[in-house]
């Protein structure tokens, strides 16, 4: 057994978010994250070895395998593109596939992209394409994920204000994000409550909106991340795990390939108590009641505990334990980016470039994605001394 | 760099249609894959697929895929928008990190539940190229006329090679196309995209591929036990280059042969070279951009398999053709070969693997 090469996240750039970015092209929406990325990074494309791209459906934008097109804007001619897809957590996976081009040793600096400009298609019809041999679901991600949200709140017996207390968190928190795409200052409680139901249980400020982003990382192995004058942030550990949709008994609320994936990171991390050695959570969460549904799978709060921290304010920015301090998924959706920009906002934390949303002094933060049914994840630590 | 083998495969015959669903056509592939190799799944340290959404007509199609996995409990898995050969890279990435010792990478793919030569189009840029809907016989065809034009390639040479591949596809069982034909005979046949004729174009195909690989002991112990070889992967790199129709040399494949050079095919003799080049001329550049000979005499046998002209199911294609050459070398009757992946118009995308024996 060899013992993987140390990694580093040593440039982040994300766009500015938008339901539409009429201003430029699905090529200009990637420069502009990109750009800034190495910027960042002080580096430029030459110096690039390997780029890594994940989106998630190709018919949200209707471009077949984009990344071939995307091969100009990004000066690529010449180096190794490669493209992965992996649902909604695509943005985590792509990030630890990046990883690994360094980890393995066979690259040194690496460009990784996610991106989705939900905005030239129609998301609803490109994810309600009847299909000839399978269930027609027809539900869209809200139908689909309520009846889980409603088992959880049955199961844990949390009020039914909880959904929107997160809703408000987030959202408030996003106004300290200039990107974030939602910037909507005045939710209180009382006014969320009032926001129509779409899915029972699930509100319409409890639902993410639908963003054209991209964000870019440049991922650089330790010689060079040790020569980098700038913030840095190491990778302590990735994992992934996936499970089948559907089978009977089936725990969707917490599925055992979060719990799996969890543990595999914390091991590898040498993280024995996560809420005492974490400092600042990116968690995706497209519809409010995931928080507390994440906090317990994911091992911050014991069962049926978590919706406690939302209403302790634990997660708050300045609760023990901040959770989406850029607003998260709920203020900001460009699928195929949503992922990375888990990713890459726990890598800011750590770098201290955050801005507004900085948390004072992070050494250790966690970035999380999930897609599919509950059945994709990907997960990483990232903190401020080498693993 | 850890020692990683190739050390079994199965696939699929290629079909014209199948009305099967992806997820009955990857089981008994996948199973075979694992009966092949020996292992159980639940040796399998990672699982990487290779497919495509716009073949199947069908977002996130890969999901179900999972399914024909037994993926219970949860296994580390990820999956690529390519040719399952860029799954196979991703994966001998991962036994690099240290991270597994085992990968099964597969993929599968559906021409026929679309008309491919014209789903292919939406690879083009959205904006200037793609909505004049220039499909990919007519791409490839711009190809093959500038290299007539620039006397890189005879209609004769274009013929011969599909007269080899259709030959050598006689004796594989998953070849979708086989036969004698004449140089002759073919060059009798219609146009169907000037200068190509329909043995100038790829066998479009339902198809699955599944390979397994494994690092230094485990691969050893495994292949020792099947009473078969490891074919060790020593080099393996995949490059790209511009699409933009006008922007690049389309008479050579400048990224095929920066792979190439970098997987290192010209550091030894070649026995065995499998080929993913979709048409005739474009397996002439491609042979020239490797650095190989094609002829009579050549110690170089260029795709014993027919490559993907007698058989291209799309994302399966290029893994088959690392699993073609791999085979060769475990059965002994190769000890260096190539297997090579592509993807984009006008081969805008290469993936080479150097594949040994012990």
């Amino acid at each position: 057994m060899t013992v993987a090469e140390r990694c580093a996240v040593i440039g982040v750039g994300q766009t500015q978010h938008a339901s539409c970015r009429a201003d430029v092209s699905i090529a200009g929406l990637v420069r502009e994250a990109v750009d800034r990325a190495l910027l960042s990074a002080h580096t430029t494309m030459a110096e690039i070895d390997a780029i890594v791209i994940g989106k998630a459906p190709d018919m949200l934008e209707g471009v077949m395998m984009p990344e071939l097109y995307l091969v100009d804007a990004l000066a690529a001619s010449g180096k190794p593109v490669f493209r992965v897809h992996t649902a909604g957590s695509v943005g985590g996976s792509t990030a630890i596939v990046a990883a690994q081009h360094v980890m393995s040793g066979v690259h040194k600096r690496v460009l990784t992209i996610g991106f989705e400009k939900q905005s030239d298609g129609n998301a609803m019809w490109a994810l309600s394409v009847p299909l000839p041999f399978g269930m027609p679901v027809h539900a869209g991600a809200g139908g689909y994920f309520s009846p889980i949200i409603r088992s959880y709140i049955k199961r844990s017996g949390a009020p039914s204000h909880i959904g929107c207390m997160v809703a408000v968190k987030d959202r408030t928190n996003a106004c300290l994000n200039p990107y974030a795409h939602l910037h909507e200052p005045d939710w209180t409680l009382e006014k969320a409550m009032e926001s129509p139901m779409l899915w029972d249980p699930v509100r319409m400020v409890e639902t993410c909106p639908s963003s054209d982003g991209a964000m870019a990382l440049v991922l650089a192995a330790e010689d060079v991340a040790d020569a980098h004058d700038g913030p840095k942030a190491w990778v302590h550990a990735t994992a992934m795990r996936s499970e089948p949709t559907q089978f009977a008994g089936r725990n969707q609320v917490s599925p055992q390939a979060s719990e799996d994936c969890a543990q595999d990171l914390w091991r590898k991390a040498g993280i024995t108590s996560p809420i005492d050695e974490i400092d600042a959570v990116e968690m995706y969460v497209p519809f409010a009641w995931f928080e507390p549904m994440w906090l317990e799978s994911l091992g911050f709060a014991p069962k049926d505990q978590g919706w406690r921290f939302v209403e302790d304010g634990v997660t708050e920015m300045t609760g023990k334990l901040p959770v989406n301090c850029s607003g998260g998924v709920l203020s900001t959706n460009p699928i195929g980016a949503s992922g990375m920009l888990r990713f890459g906002e726990a890598a800011m934390q750590v770098m201290g470039i955050a801005g507004e949303h900085q948390i004072d002094s992070v050494r250790k933060a966690f970035g999380h994605a999930y897609g599919g049914g509950s059945q994709f994840f990907a997960m990483w630590v990232v903190g401020a001394d080498k693993p | 760099m850890r020692d990683v083998a190739i050390i079994a495969s199965a696939q699929a015959p290629n079909l014209v249609s199948t009305t099967a669903t992806p997820v009955e056509m990857l089981m008994p592939v996948v199973d075979q894959a694992l009966a092949n190799a020996g292992i159980a799944r639940s040796e399998v340290g990672f699982w990487c697929h290779g497919s495509c959404d716009y073949m199947t007509g069908q977002p996130f199609s890969f999901v179900s895929a999972v399914d024909a996995l037994g993926a219970w409990p949860p296994i580390i898995e990820s999956h690529v928008e390519a040719d399952g050969a860029w799954a196979l890279y991703e994966a001998w990435l991962k036994i690099q990190t240290g991270e597994v010792d085992t990968a099964l990478v597969f993929g599968n793919g559906r021409s026929s539940s679309s008309d491919i030569n014209r789903i292919l189009t939406l690879q083009l840029d959205p904006y200037v190229v793609a909505p004049l809907w220039p499909d990919d016989r007519s791409i490839a065809a711009i190809q093959a006329r500038a290299c007539l034009e620039a006397g890189i390639i005879t209609p004769q040479q274009m013929a011969m090679v599909a007269v080899r591949n259709h030959h050598h596809a006689l004796t594989n069982p998953y070849a979708l196309r086989k036969g004698d034909y004449t140089i002759d005979e073919l060059l009798q046949g219609a146009l169907v995209a000037d200068p190509l004729r329909e043995h100038d174009c790829p066998a479009h195909a339902d198809g699955v591929t599944a390979v397994v690989i494994a690092a230094g002991d485990a691969a050893r112990s495994i292949s020792a036990a099947r009473g078969s070889r490891p074919a060790w992967i020593r080099g393996i790199d995949h490059r790209i280059d511009t699409q933009n129709l006008g922007n690049r040399s389309i008479t050579s494949l400048p990224s095929a042969e920066l792979a190439a050079a970098k997987a290192g095919v010209g550091n030894d003799k070649v026995d065995v070279a499998e080929l993913h080049a979709p048409y005739t001329h474009q397996e002439v550049l491609l042979v020239a951009a490797l650095g190989l000979v094609d002829s009579p005499d050549s110690s170089t046998s260029i795709n014993p398999s027919g490559g993907a002209l007698c058989g291209n199911p799309m994302m399966s294609a290029g893994l088959a053709r690392l699993a073609e050459a791999a085979s060769r070398v475990a059965d002994g009757s190769a000890d260096r070969a190539v297997g090579h992946a592509s993807s984009g118009p006008w081969m805008q995308q290469n993936l080479v693997c150097v594949l040994e024996g012990e």
